[in-house]
């Protein structure tokens, strides 16, 4: 009982990175923009809060105020990478593809060019526990869910209610169906766009700091974060862009992910080493199926923003 | 009220869509655009590299890696050939797709599956059969591989329109871990890693990496030929530029997106058989390194272009292994190639507005005239 | 006078270019009332009106709002001011229910409810009588539920001058009294209606005042009780301008093309084309005239195999009686079956029979020319591809209206389009592009298309000289019928006559060439006979040379049940 705990409880402070990442993706993709450069976002968040700890993780300031300084200058890494992105794909009209691809190339050189400047007894030895407030103590389970797991939570929920809930989230959707019906009715499609891939960036970056300093909190945590990006583009396509769904998407893809590593403990269920990769494997798969339903399905709803990688210039008709 | 619903919207700048720019000015202002980056390039490198702070009058010699990197010694220029070509490879698998509007981002997964394909046949077979034959073997395993990894997307999306970018994306993953899958199965020792194959090498004249070279350069000069000279070619140029005119002269549109998905996953496969082949007799998940995605950089800055390409993909290995020698100079991260290229890239990328777009500046004397007469 | 003035325009010019779009207007709109804006296509209607509703800005004149002068600079502007515009397209996000469309983009003060703006869209509907569930989503709704939601949008925003333009164009008759009656209620309510239309039973049937635009000017308004639809076709199309374009007479002329009963759907299940029946002679040219939009194009798309068709039958007749049979559509063995059913002679005129005969003679005898044709082939064109008709033999070219969106590749140079359509001759893989470049290369010296050279895009080249490189192609593979689709739309002089002397080039040849064309001068001084197309329908087909303008603008204009009811 207590390993499927265990489990259940390591598959969502897991998930909580592709939170952030998704969540980030989805409001990026809601103005029409798909940013490839997640991956890089992700690993520059993670490289701006951790510089932050590494300027202030061992002074006298208070640890609420040491995890909030972290994690604006994570976000702030990151939403600037996604000014960088904005500035290209919006006022450029430059493709959408290639400058994210870019973008993960510079983000992901970047990151490793910092941290491996930062040290880590600084950074990451004393920071870490005031991250895993309230239950830091905690000898159970709960001793790896912490702020940032909760403020990923809260995000998702908060980006959904956003989205669908309120008049600027219905204005951004209709920024990235129809840009040209946006702009007619007096929308202003470039505001709109900047603050969705700047914000977005911003968030998916924490994802990258998350699991830096939280989840994983080692110091060789920032070598494996790049692969994380792309699982994160690929559970925006799994919840059918709904951010609130990635807290369940993101703790199957936790699931699959990390249970590798569990299942050998589970009575009665022995797995070969050859399982391993393929469980790791099924999130891409998955993904692909449920691309390819949604596709053949043709409910309008779960399709991809229309506008999807277009660029918007008013001019042309 | 009045005044506020009567105050001049008119925005400072205006733009237009370039019709036509030629090929010269296009030029020079890539040239331009790339000679900034490097300027930021070295900006970024006072910041991030102690030794140059320290001591600024080195910033000489910085520049200078980027030339005693990829060409001071027989060893590094080679080395430099060699990358370019394994990026070229990649990147004119891609341009028959691209030149056709669908969007594979998937040209690593492509790649590694061809990889994947070779080592299989080499490593069950490898001993067994004579070299040739299992050369041959190889190649044909690799095709099929990167053709398959190709083709299932094209086919998806000609059928029911679905994304190829996002499609091909999530396939380079798949193809990621069956490579680890395969190598757990193949190296049960826990390890995972695959020696090198004592079999399967292709044959080396003069250099080792020379037949590679070759390969890639005649492969330039026949794809060249199929996009310009071929009646294949000419149906992706029209479809790529209107489904419309493809529709009205009677071509078959989803025949070609499967066609030249086939093609493009071909070239792919080709590109894993050189890699598993001619240079590493070994696999990786890592094998392709990511010059599947740079490839797509590659042959976009070349604008689809064979012999562009040529040019675009030595450049980038250039810059990467230039950057390299900094590392190794300067003491800094392994890493620090992926700043350049990036930073490179966002210049490169910005400047294509202005090849594409040309700007007006609204005069303010006029403005103030229409307001008046208004 | 009750009604007072809500708009007033003085002198209000606006260019684009070279062309004038509208010269020196002045108009009035009241309150209270509904303002017919007539004129044929490209009169300027829409350009004035937009210039209204702040899409653009006019270059001279004034605008007075309430007797006050307003500048209006953006769609926004004129929404501080009242004014609201239909416009033709939707502007409409399909994923989104008609309330959260309606709200899009208006500054409210208070929290997002969409409860209560479905409330409100609710009343708004119900006060002047529209039926609309402002819970559906754009995408499953009609193209009449889509207008409703427009205009909902605008009453929303408190619009009291509501501009519609061609509303009915896209609504079936009864959708349109619905929407009359609507207009009606509004009109009670105290707003002002600016209704587009060239339909003059609409104009007759609900407007107070009729403005007559033509060529960009304002020729008159009328009130509409004291006028009749003579008078307003005649201040619509104008006195008749001799144009001098060459005519000949039809020589011979033979059944080449035969449509019966067509029936056609667009994408949203509307009929485009409702059972059009008519048949193109080779050796004479066959104009059609039309609004825009009433099917023209469905119908050229339908005969070119581009467009599905639900009904009826589209047949070719190629000329062939008495002429050789050839291998160069045919294989031997539809050879061999077609002398089975007897459909050769010799040229002594002897029936001929394969039966039991080796195949290699047969072959021999075909090859020497010597077996003929007994009668003109019939070919059934009913859901075959293009790509299909052209292996059945069939020679139809078509000029289509979007010239590089459709009938050329922008970014190719002219020797590569002149391949579009022969690129697939020869066995091998690999491009000929000798011939094509020969061919590009007479068309630039006969047709004088001024271009740096045959390689240069398309794209870059004028308008005029696009088309010209276009309509050469197609008339370069000299084809059996010849179509085009408003073939001198937007060229010059010199470039339009050139096109016309091509045409008739066609028609001597015995070529069955088809025109759509807006021009009635054109029309009527080009063609020698002219079908009407007026929603879809046919509304009949004149002798060029008799036929007047104001017969064909009654014929485009009228509504077809008044037409029904005439006819018997």
């Amino acid at each position: 009982m207590n390993v499927w705990l265990n489990f259940l409880v390591d598959s969502l402070a897991f998930g909580a990175t592709f939170i952030y990442g998704s969540t980030g993706e989805i409001i990026t993709e809601k103005s029409g923009h798909l940013n490839l450069g997640i991956p890089g976002i992700m690993c520059m968040g993670g490289a701006g809060g951790c510089y932050m700890l590494n300027l202030i993780g061992q002074s006298n300031i208070h640890p609420a105020l040491i995890v909030l300084f972290g994690i604006c200058a994570s976000f702030t890494a990151a939403a600037l990478m996604g000014l960088i992105y904005g500035f290209l794909t919006i006022t450029m009209r430059a493709n959408q593809n290639v400058t994210g691809l870019a973008l993960t190339t510079f983000g992901a050189g970047l990151m490793k060019v910092i941290m491996s400047k930062l040290d880590a007894t600084v950074y990451l030895v004393g920071p870490r526990m005031m991250f895993r407030w309230p239950f830091a103590h905690r000898q159970d389970a709960l001793q790896t869910l912490g702020v940032m797991f909760f403020l990923a939570i809260v995000l998702a929920i908060g980006a959904s209610w956003v989205l669908y809930r309120t008049k600027v989230g219905l204005q951004l959707r209709a920024v990235g169906e129809n840009p040209a019906t946006a702009d007619a009715v007096g929308i202003n499609v470039t505001k709109y766009k900047y603050v969705a891939t700047s914000v977005g960036a911003g968030i998916a970056g924490l994802g990258g700091f998350y699991y830096i300093i939280d989840y994983m909190a080692s110091q060789e945590a920032y070598l494996s974060l790049e692969s994380l990006g792309w699982l994160s583009i690929a559970l925006v396509i799994f919840v059918l862009w709904r951010p609130h769904m990635t807290i369940i998407g993101s703790t199957v893809f936790g699931f699959l992910f990390s249970c590798s590593s569990y299942i050998a403990n589970i009575e009665g269920i022995t797995v070969t080493m050859a399982a391993k990769p393929l469980l790791k494997m099924l999130p891409y798969v998955v993904t692909i199926i449920v691309l390819i339903i949604s596709s053949i399905r043709n409910k309008r709803e779960n399709q991809p923003p229309a506008s999807l990688g277009l660029p918007y210039f008013r001019e042309e008709r | 009220m009045k005044n506020k619903s009567s105050s001049p919207k008119e925005p400072l700048v205006h733009l237009t869509k370039r019709m036509d720019i030629s090929p010269l000015c296009a030029l020079g202002v890539r040239v331009l655009a790339f000679l900034f980056g490097m300027i930021i390039c070295g900006l970024v490198a006072f910041l991030l590299i102690e030794r140059l702070n320290d001591n600024p009058e080195r910033i000489g010699e910085f520049y200078q890696c980027f030339i005693k990197g990829p060409f001071s010694t027989r060893r590094k220029l080679w080395k430099f050939l060699k990358n370019s070509a394994v990026l070229l490879c990649i990147a004119l698998a891609l341009a028959p797709a691209f030149r056709m509007r669908f969007w594979n981002t998937g040209a690593e997964g492509q790649t590694l599956v061809g990889v994947l394909g070779a080592i299989a046949v080499n490593f069950y077979l490898g001993g067994k059969i004579p070299e040739w034959q299992l050369l041959v073997l190889m190649l044909f395993a690799s095709l099929l591989c990167g053709a398959i990894w190709a083709i299932i997307p094209a086919v998806f999306k000609a059928k029911w329109g679905t994304n190829e970018t996002l499609f091909t994306l999530m396939m380079n993953y798949v193809a990621t871990y069956l490579v680890s899958y395969f190598l757990v199965v193949w190296v049960p020792n826990g390890s995972s890693s695959l020696g090198k194959l004592s079999h399967g090498k292709l044959p080396s004249f003069y250099h080792d990496y020379l037949l590679i070279i070759l390969i890639v350069l005649g492969l330039t000069i026949l794809l060249h030929i199929y996009l310009t000279h071929s009646k294949h070619g000419y149906e992706i140029s029209v479809v790529g530029e209107s489904e419309n005119t493809a529709r009205y002269v009677g071509i078959n549109v989803n025949r070609v997106i499967i066609r030249t998905m086939l093609l493009s996953g071909l070239l792919c496969g080709l590109a894993g058989y050189l890699i598993g082949a001619g240079l590493d007799q070994s696999i990786t998940p890592n094998s392709v390194g990511g010059q599947g995605f740079t490839a797509i950089m590659v042959a976009w800055m070349a604008k689809f272009n064979p012999f562009a390409m040529v040019i675009t993909s030595s450049l980038i290995s250039a810059l990467g292994q230039g950057a390299e020698q900094i590392s190794q100079d300067f003491n800094v991260s392994g890493a620090f190639p992926d700043v350049i290229i990036g930073i490179v890239l966002f210049f490169i990328i910005a400047s294509e507005f202005f090849i594409n777009y040309e700007i007006h500046f609204h005069k303010r004397h006029n403005m103030a005239k229409e307001v008046l007469k208004g | 006078m009750e009604h007072s003035i809500a708009i007033e325009l003085k002198g209000i010019t606006k260019r684009f270019g070279q062309t004038v779009a509208n010269r020196n207007v002045d108009l009035d709109v009241r309150r209270g009332e509904i303002l017919a804006i007539l004129g044929e296509n490209g009169s300027g209607k829409t350009t004035l009106m937009n210039m209204i509703a702040g899409i653009y800005y006019p270059d001279e004149g004034k605008i007075f709002f309430n007797g006050k002068e307003v500048i209006i600079r953006s769609p926004h502007d004129a929404f501080e001011h009242k004014i609201g515009m239909i416009h033709q397209h939707f502007k409409l996000v399909d994923l989104f229910t008609a309330a959260e469309n309606v709200i899009l983009g208006v500054h409210e003060k208070g929290g997002y409810d969409l409860k209560s703006v479905n409330e409100r869209v609710s009343q708004i509907a119900q006060k002047y009588g529209f039926h609309i569930d402002p819970k559906k989503k754009i995408y499953d709704m009609s193209v009449s539920e889509k207008q409703t939601v427009e205009i909902i949008k605008v009453l929303y925003r408190g619009a009291d001058i509501l501009i519609l333009d061609e509303p009915t164009a896209v609504l079936t008759p009864k959708e349109s009294d619905q929407l009359f009656d609507v207009l009606q209620r509004m009109k009670e309510d105290g707003k002002s209606i600016i209704l587009i239309t060239h339909k003059m039973n609409e104009v007759l049937a609900v407007s107070d005042r009729v403005a007559v635009l033509r060529k960009g000017e304002h020729v008159a308004t009328v009130n509409t009780k004291e006028t009749n639809q003579s008078e307003l076709t005649e201040l619509m199309v104008g006195k008749k301008i001799s144009l001098n374009i060459e005519r000949t007479m039809p020589i011979e002329t033979k059944k080449r093309l035969i449509v019966k009963g067509l029936k056609v759907s667009n994408i949203d299940g509307r009929k485009v084309l409702d059972d059009v029946s008519f048949h193109a002679n080779g050796g004479e040219i066959l104009g059609i005239a039309g609004i825009a939009g009433s099917g023209q194009r469905e119908l050229l798309e339908a005969i070119s195999g581009l467009q599905k068709i639900d009904e009826g039958e589209i047949t070719f007749i190629n000329p062939k009686k008495n002429k050789p049979v050839t291998f160069f559509h045919k294989s031997l063995q539809t050879v061999k079956d077609l002398a089975a059913q007897n459909a050769f002679h010799t040229e002594s005129g002897h029936p001929v029979s394969f039966e039991g005969m080796p195949s290699k003679q047969i072959k021999k005898w075909v090859e020497a020319g010597e077996i003929l044709f007994n009668e003109d082939e019939i070919i059934n064109l009913r859901d075959k591809t293009p790509l299909q008709i052209r292996e059945l033999g069939v020679r139809l070219s078509f000029v289509p209206e979007d010239r590089l969106g459709m009938g050329l590749v922008g970014s190719m140079g002219i020797a590569d389009n002149m391949m579009l359509r022969s690129y697939r001759k020869g066995k091998a893989g690999f491009l000929d592009r000798r011939r094509p470049r020969q061919l590009a290369d007479e068309i630039i010296k006969r047709l004088q298309v001024s271009t740096p050279g045959s390689s240069t895009p398309v794209r870059r080249l004028s308008g005029g000289n696009v088309q010209k490189v276009l309509v050469g192609r197609e008339i370069a593979f000299s084809p059996k019928v010849f179509m085009a689709a408003y073939p001198v739309r937007g060229l010059d002089i010199n470039s339009s006559y050139t096109i016309y002397e091509l045409l008739n080039q066609q028609k001597k040849n015995g070529v069955a060439v088809i025109f759509v064309g807006e021009d009635l001068d054109v029309l009527l001084e080009l063609c020698d006979r002219i079908m009407v197309i007026n929603s879809g329908k046919i509304s009949g087909v004149v002798d060029a040379r008799n036929a007047t303008k104001e017969q064909l603008g009654m014929m485009m204009t009228k509504s077809t049940e008044d037409h029904a009811k005439e006819m018997v």
